[in-house]
């Protein structure tokens, strides 16, 4: 550091635009940081979950003594014991805190114990008896509109009509397909975990790892029947989250246990219990039928979307929203008849996973963008190119694109990555790695594209703002905001915000809890870059223009500037630090961030429904061994519409990780169901991609600022998952000539499929 | 075996008391010994959260039977690095590299990571692959973590005092 | 609960025998993950880990190679002993990852016997001995007599397994362990395949994994291999057939890995390229 005055001090990397480094990093390295499964407190219990084996079925009976008889149990709780609601749910609340007289899914839950050690917990969990009654039941999306109802709401959660156009359109050009999306799970690391302490007011105090705590609390309130000031959540450290933890898993068992036990019980769910306890992808079956010029522009899509909701309705409709609204793809399309429909059957239930509806429907839209440049000739890149939808465009629910909408230029980025060089000659670089299945000779190299797109926050009327208060005294600033944290870096961002706004270095962000703010809505949606970073911005300028407005009043200086950590006035005769702008005095605001307003979607599926827009472009370049059906994806390239990279390293970090689960839904991740039961709910046999699985990704990012978007940036975090999938299996389709119409793609699909419809495309560097 | 034993955890002595001989040594770890660095994600060895060194060697402490490990040396997480803040070369490069996002795999990929950098200074791109390959990281698709091993062993790996497990010496994490 | 560590062989038998229905423990992978689950709830275990009988290898007066119940698959991945069972290598890479290669042991992919388990094929191609002692004393079956079905072996209460005998790789001989799987790593077997073809003695052995109750050997296919592999240059027509004969004596099932179909084809392919390696060598020997 120098004394002469003339130089500048170095700037710190710690603001807007830099790669800020994680608040919390030093203590996740060295096992310090606490997750919700680390917290601890004196008298602790261990809960348990007692979850039915059937998807489909009545219960005659329930017996809790034998659990009772096991020394060390201190409480066990059916349905009898929910003083308040029994039933909750994010859209509707359909789904019992404990299973009744009906079973709808196997996982239901039906009774929770706590004991003095796990162990005990589990063996008396496992006592209870429970006499059921088998019952046929539902387990195709397709069979449930007319069976009988699984639940006495029926089984259409919602039924989406969309029109837009001339009906009757028609091309020249028609490609049609059926496509099918497997269910996939969140699979997060670290699995559910809560700990609830009873307070003397007869009230809560819940820690938890979880995406939204001011709706957990409402829906555990009105369980509870306590008012919501006596239901206190803080966010425990959470290991991931995914759109798994929306919904409400332990939160009431576990608060429950512990008012009736009078001590802290902590809950937290095996890996199996976890696969049970979340809900997961809505598996998709999505018919469409493209027409087109045969200069490949588009005319129409028809289209018929139906997603299997499972169980209980969940957040199904808005799932269904996006996989309808955004089903056509970043294309512009002047005709549209897409019916959409979000079912109820005996799977387990469906929710939100990043990506939220519009992963299915990319698979489809792009499957089909790929026939269509087949039909006419055009190779994959130039057919998206010459309907690539943009600013001024119009939406097939009739909504103009007035922000950015650069899909263009991420198709044209995806595109202008280097390709890989041809495998290493190593067993490892090929498919089957160290099963030493494959040899170069063996191995076919295809390349595959995909556009997918969707909106950021919620829509169609939603009001999901954030709440952020900003306290600076003598230069240092605290803070608060009830943003969940599951790992994406907000906390990081938070603090670069408050740095930028108000010049100083010194800033903490402070823990989220119900009590002490208001909700800062979901970690989902792609929303708290926007949202909870716009409170935060507001709530910092709040503060920063009290600070001025002190700063006035006490020196009569006129056009007063926070500029470097400076307050300076015009004339310069006005040159504080902020550290020094009002010794003792706090400064504080809390401020409501809300987006513009948007509009339900009318009859026809038309409507302003949505704030703003974001669209990624992969390709995907994959080495194939089609004899056996092994893939291994080489490298995936990303050009993906960020509005403004405000920390580069973790816009990276949110590429490569999604489109990691996009590699996993691709090839490898699928929960298999048996009439509604999970057959593989286990690491061993719910494969994620291990560091040996996942290829190079490269990535441009096309920063447009995006009008009204504070900082001008887009979140980022369900991009790379929404056509990182679709990408690849078009590359297996080019490798190996075979019409894959499902994802993941399994071995069978490939090696015992019937001949290829076309030829492989064997595209250069099969290997070395 | 009675239910009190004697583990050797980061070069000190512990004593279990009135366990149940059943526990697994990350049980222990977590519940017992005030150590919860190590992090249960799936219990089958599937997921590598929570690797250790038993004897120098790397192994899921799920699937050690605490009881059994009586007399060996038992090398956590919370051995790394130094008191306080002070971390070892690779869990400052995991940090400057973004190879830590919701950070629930991170003790068990810096313990992965060190364990190969002892026995592998200078590993190529599919070495760390595979040396990894135990540890599922859901998060970050691996890219960041690689990185963060090229920067580690960029400043020198696990030679030395800086970097080596075990180098902070006995006694877990400072209070 | 008791738990017992001996180090010498003697004192774990005095172990299991003073405990009747101990369950006996070497890496984990196997019985912990049932302890973790609650699946098992032991009464008595005895923890064989550092038994030092069980932890060596050698080869021994009459050629044969040694290998001790306690050594772990990353053992098997090493130096010399690699080099003398070279299939046992492949196949010990193949399982889980560096955490269970550490911790998991020949002797653990014996006893629980899966029909997926990564060094049963080889160790059916190499007509492995498999040794057992007891209090009672010694006692040796062959492979296909020691697994009795899926996850069923003829183990004897009281007796433990102590070592696997096979015969050495030399010059010339490849063993090739070949396993799909949809994951690169921590994959269990869908289908492997195990080829040994040993020029010198124009011997050809084939081992399967998970196409089958227990790991199958394919008898029809390696006596059609050695009658028709020109042994002078290591050619072979009709390779198609082999690998035919193969899947023929694959018994596979459909379950939530994969199906029969796929199997059946998956393990013919194993088999047809794995023997085609295996030949490579040949014809540049000289005799």
């Amino acid at each position: 550091m120098t004394d002469t005055a003339t130089r500048t001090r170095a700037r710190p990397r710690n603001r807007l635009g830099d790669s800020a480094a994680r608040p919390d990093g030093i203590a996740k390295t060295k096992g310090q940081f606490a997750f919700t499964s680390d917290l601890w407190a004196e008298g602790l219990l261990w809960g348990r979950t007692l979850r039915s084996p059937h998807a489909s079925a009545r219960i005659r009976s329930v017996d809790v003594s034998p659990a009772w008889r096991i020394p060390g149990v201190l409480a066990v709780v059916t349905a009898e014991d929910v003083p308040g609601s029994p039933t909750y749910g994010l859209d509707e609340p359909d789904q019992p805190v404990f299973a009744t007289d009906v079973i709808r899914y196997a996982g239901e839950p039906i009774a929770a114990v706590a004991a003095d050690h796990p162990e005990t917990a589990r063996r008396a969990m496992e006592a209870i008896l429970v006499d059921y009654e088998p019952t046929d039941g539902v387990y195709d999306a397709d069979a449930a509109f007319d069976a009988p109802p699984v639940h006495p709401n029926g089984n259409v959660f919602r039924h989406i009509r969309l029109r837009h156009g001339d009906p009757s359109a028609t091309g020249p050009v028609v490609v049609e397909g059926t496509y099918e999306v497997g269910m996939q799970d969140q699979a997060f690391m670290g699995p559910e975990a809560g700990l609830a302490i009873p307070s003397e007011d007869g009230g809560v105090e819940l820690f938890i790892s979880t995406q939204w705590l001011h709706v957990d609390r409402d829906q555990v309130a009105a369980c509870l029947a306590l008012p919501a000031d006596k239901v206190r959540l803080t966010l425990g450290g959470v290991g991931g989250a995914f759109g798994a933890r929306e919904d409400v898993s332990l939160q009431v068992h576990v608060c429950l246990l512990a008012l009736k036990t009078g001590r802290p019980v902590r809950m937290v769910y095996s890996r199996e219990e976890s696969f049970h306890g979340h809900v997961h992808r809505h598996p998709a079956r999505i018919w469409m039928r493209h027409h087109a010029n045969a200069d490949g522009t588009l005319v129409k899509i028809e289209g018929r979307v139906v997603l299997d909701g499972g169980a209980y309705q969940s957040t199904s409709g808005h799932v269904l929203g996006n996989a309808t609204c955004f089903a056509t793809g970043p294309y512009v399309v002047p005709n549209v008849v897409l019916d959409g429909y979000a079912v109820r059957t005996n799977n387990p239930p469906c929710g939100a996973m990043r990506g939220f509806g519009a992963v299915q429907a990319c698979f489809a839209h792009e499957s089909q963008m790929d026939k269509l440049a087949a039909a006419c000739g055009l190779d994959p890149v130039e057919v998206r190119l010459r309907n690539a939808m943009g600013h001024g465009d119009r939406l097939a629910t009739g909504q103009v694109v007035d922000g950015v909408l650069p899909t263009r230029e991420c198709i044209e980025a995806a595109a202008a990555l280097a390709l890989p060089p041809p495998a290493h000659d190593d067993w490892m670089a090929r498919p089957g790695g160290a099963g030493r299945t494959t040899e170069a000779a063996d191995v076919r190299r295809g390349i595959g594209y995909a556009a997918g797109f969707k909106n950021l926050m919620y829509a169609e009327g939603a009001d999901d703002y954030s709440t952020a208060s900003c306290r600076l005294r003598d230069g240092y600033a605290v803070v608060t905001c009830a943003a969940a944290e599951v790992g994406q870096g907000f906390v990081t961002l938070a603090g670069q915000i408050a740095r930028d706004v108000l010049g100083i270095d010194d800033v903490t962000v402070a823990p989220a809890d119900t009590v002490t703010i208001g909700s800062a809505g979901s970690s989902s949606a792609s929303r708290q870059t926007w949202m909870s970073g716009g409170a935060v911005e507001a709530a910092c300028i709040a503060v920063r223009q009290k600070v001025l407005d002190a700063v006035a009043a006490r020196t009569g200086g006129t056009g007063l500037a926070l500029v470097d950590g400076r307050i300076v006035s015009e004339d310069g005769s006005v040159d504080i630090a902020v550290a020094d702008a009002a010794p003792g005095v706090e400064f504080e605001a809390t401020e409501e961030f809300h987006h513009r307003p948007t509009s339900p979607l009318d009859e026809n599926g038309q409507g302003d429904a949505h704030v703003s827009l974001a669209v990624v472009c992969q390709r995907a370049v994959v080495d194939v061994d089609v004899e056996l059906g092994l893939v291994r994806v080489v490298q995936m390239a990303v050009g993906q519409d960020v509005g403004r990279a405000l920390n580069p390293l973790s816009v990276q970090g949110q590429i490569e990780g999604g489109t990691a689960q996009g590699v996993g839904l691709a090839v490898m991740e699928e929960i298999v169901l048996d009439h509604g039961r999970i057959r593989n709910p286990s690491f061993t046999d719910y494969l994620i991609p291990t560091a040996l699985d996942m290829p190079e990704v490269v990535a441009t990012l096309i920063e447009q600022p995006e009008p009204g978007a504070p900082f001008g940036a887009k979140g980022v975090g369900e991009g790379p998952t929404l056509s990182s999938h679709a990408a690849i299996v078009a590359a297996i389709r080019d490798a190996s000539g075979i019409d894959v119409n499902r994802c993941p793609v399994r071995p069978q699909d490939l090696a015992l499929a019937a001949r290829p419809s076309r030829a492989p495309g064997g595209s250069e560097g099969g290997g070395a | 075996m009675t239910e009190h034993y004697t583990l050797r955890v980061n070069g000190r002595d512990h004593e279990v008391d009135g366990a149940w001989l059943g526990e697994s040594l990350l049980y222990v770890l977590r519940d017992r010994l005030g150590l919860p660095g190590s992090k249960s994600g799936c219990e089958q060895g599937e997921c590598g959260s929570c690797s250790v060194l038993v004897d120098g060697g790397l192994v899921c402490s799920c699937l050690v039977l605490a009881a059994s490990a009586v007399g060996q040396e038992i090398t956590t997480v919370e051995a790394l690095g130094g008191p306080h803040d002070a971390m070892s070369v690779v869990q400052e490069a995991f940090v400057s590299e973004g190879g830590v996002q919701c950070g629930f795999c991170t003790p068990g990929l810096v313990m992965a990571v060190h364990d190969l950098l002892v026995r592998n200074p200078e590993p190529t791109d599919l070495d760390v692959r595979e040396a990894i390959s135990g540890n599922l990281c859901r998060c970050t698709g691996y890219g960041r973590v690689l990185a963060a091993v090229r920067a580690a062993v960029g400043a020198g790996g696990v030679a030395g005092a800086a970097g080596a497990a075990g180098a902070a010496g006995a006694g877990g994490r400072s209070e | 609960m008791t738990v017992a560590c001996p180090t010498r062989l003697e004192a774990a038998l005095d172990a299991l025998a003073s405990t009747p229905g101990a369950h006996v423990l070497a890496g984990g992978t196997d019985l912990m993950v049932e302890v973790n689950h609650g699946g098992r709830r032991p009464g008595a275990v005895v923890a064989v880990g550092r038994v030092a009988e069980l932890r060596e290898w050698g080869v021994e007066d009459d050629g044969m190679v040694r290998i001790g119940a306690g050594v772990t698959y990353t053992e098997l991945m090493q130096g010399a002993l690699a080099a003398l069972a070279p299939g046992l290598a492949e196949a010990a890479r193949t399982v889980g990852s560096p955490q269970i290669r550490n911790a998991g042991t020949i002797g653990g992919n014996l006893g629980t016997a899966s029909p997926a388990g990564d060094t049963l094929p080889v160790l059916a191609a190499l007509d492995a001995e498999v040794h057992l002692v007891s209090p009672d004393g010694p006692r040796r079956l062959s492979l296909s007599d020691f697994i009795t079905g899926p996850k069923r072996t003829a183990l004897r209460p009281g007796e433990l397994i102590a070592a696997v005998r096979v015969r050495p790789a030399v010059d010339g001989d490849t063993q090739e362990y070949l396993k799909v799987g949809t994951r690169n790593a921590m994959v269990i077997a869908v289908a492997s395949c195990a080829v040994v073809v040993e020029p010198s003695a124009r011997r050809v052995r084939v081992g399967m994994g998970s196409v089958g109750p227990r790991p199958l050997r394919a008898t029809d296919a390696e006596a059609w291999a050695e009658g028709h592999i020109d042994w002078a240059t290591g050619a072979l027509d009709r390779a198609d057939e082999f690998g035919r004969l193969v899947a023929e004596a694959a018994r596979p099932i459909d379950d939530h890995r994969s199906t029969e179909a796929y199997r059946r084809h998956a393990v013919a392919v194993l088999a047809r390229r794995g023997l085609a390696r295996g030949l490579r060598g040949i014809g540049g020997m000289a005799a």
